[in-house]
């Protein structure tokens, strides 16, 4: 039988109580999003991926586990072999036998190939989601991807967080 | 767009366009080596950027986990896992550090921090 999601605010709320740590500053947007249409089909897109799994490839710098707010750019032609996560709040077994389950860089490869979406840009751009800062995430990390997606000339941002 | 499998997480932090897929977390896009599924989640959450005319918008995937939902309860009751925190890199292999302290890649690499200040905005192998 189906069952309601998962209340993790809740869920994870009521363990920091209990194991005593401050209460987490979960971060409640309540301004209207910004907002752009879509201006163009699909199929003519170029598609940037973000993901906050802790990605990196073979001989890139590991994420560390201290708010890391450094970004990797893995060029979107890697090898999937090379593909490796480095994370130290979710549960990787399934991530390091497939990355596609966090960093759907084969999922997306593939629409290309079948003229779904447009292409992909140059990169593919990470990050290590577990940075106990949202300021530090707005004004550094953000700022830094936004820097690099219009650089690369993406159309649309797909966002992949663990 | 923002695909999340946290769905109150998601409405709070309010993204202009998002997915939700009802899978464990560390699953956004889908289940391991399952090209099929992976290829459905990515469809439909594409898809959406054509559908929604809403900011805030949220669109609920069909996808199931599995018929048995017992995961949903599984971390519950559960200490802390998360690992110490530290500034060591978390190498998957002994290889990859071997690979990293070469530096080949040090700029791909970026340093977040001082990116507004232009000034060392590369990084480089430990």
């Amino acid at each position: 039988m189906a069952e309601p999601p998962v209340e993790y605010i809740k869920s994870i709320t009521r363990q920091y109580a209990k194991l005593g740590y401050k209460p987490y500053a979960w971060v409640y947007n309540t301004d209207a999003p910004p907002w752009q249409p879509l201006r163009k089909p699909l199929a003519q897109c170029r598609v940037a991926l973000i993901a906050s799994g802790g990605i990196y490839r073979h001989g890139q710098t590991a994420f560390h586990s201290k708010d890391d707010t450094s970004l990797r750019l893995i060029p979107t032609d890697v090898r999937t072999e090379d593909l490796r996560t480095s994370h130290f709040a979710y549960d990787q077994t399934d991530a390091r036998k497939d990355p596609n389950v966090v960093f759907p860089i084969d999922t997306l490869r593939g629409l290309v190939r079948e003229g779904f979406i447009g292409g992909l840009t140059e990169h593919a751009f990470t990050f290590m989601g577990g940075i106990y800062s949202s300021r530090r995430v707005r004004e550094d990390v953000a700022p830094a991807i936004t820097e690099r997606l219009k650089a690369e000339r993406a159309d649309l941002a797909l966002l992949v967080p663990v | 767009m923002t695909m999340s499998s946290a769905l109150d997480i998601t409405r709070a932090v309010n993204p202009p366009r998002a997915i939700f897929n009802d899978f464990p977390l560390g699953h956004t896009a889908g289940k391991p080596l399952d090209r099929k599924l992976q290829r459905e989640i990515m469809i439909e959450t594409l898809s959406a950027f054509a559908t929604m005319h809403t900011p805030g918008s949220i669109k609920l995937l069909p996808f199931e986990w599995s018929a048995d939902h017992s995961w949903k309860h599984a971390g519950a009751g559960a200490g802390d896992n998360r690992t110490e925190r530290t500034e060591v890199p978390m190498y998957q292999t002994e290889d990859d550090k071997a690979a990293a302290l070469e530096g080949k890649l040090a700029e791909e690499c970026i340093v977040c921090s001082n990116w507004s200040a232009g000034a060392g905005e590369r990084g480089s192998a430990p």
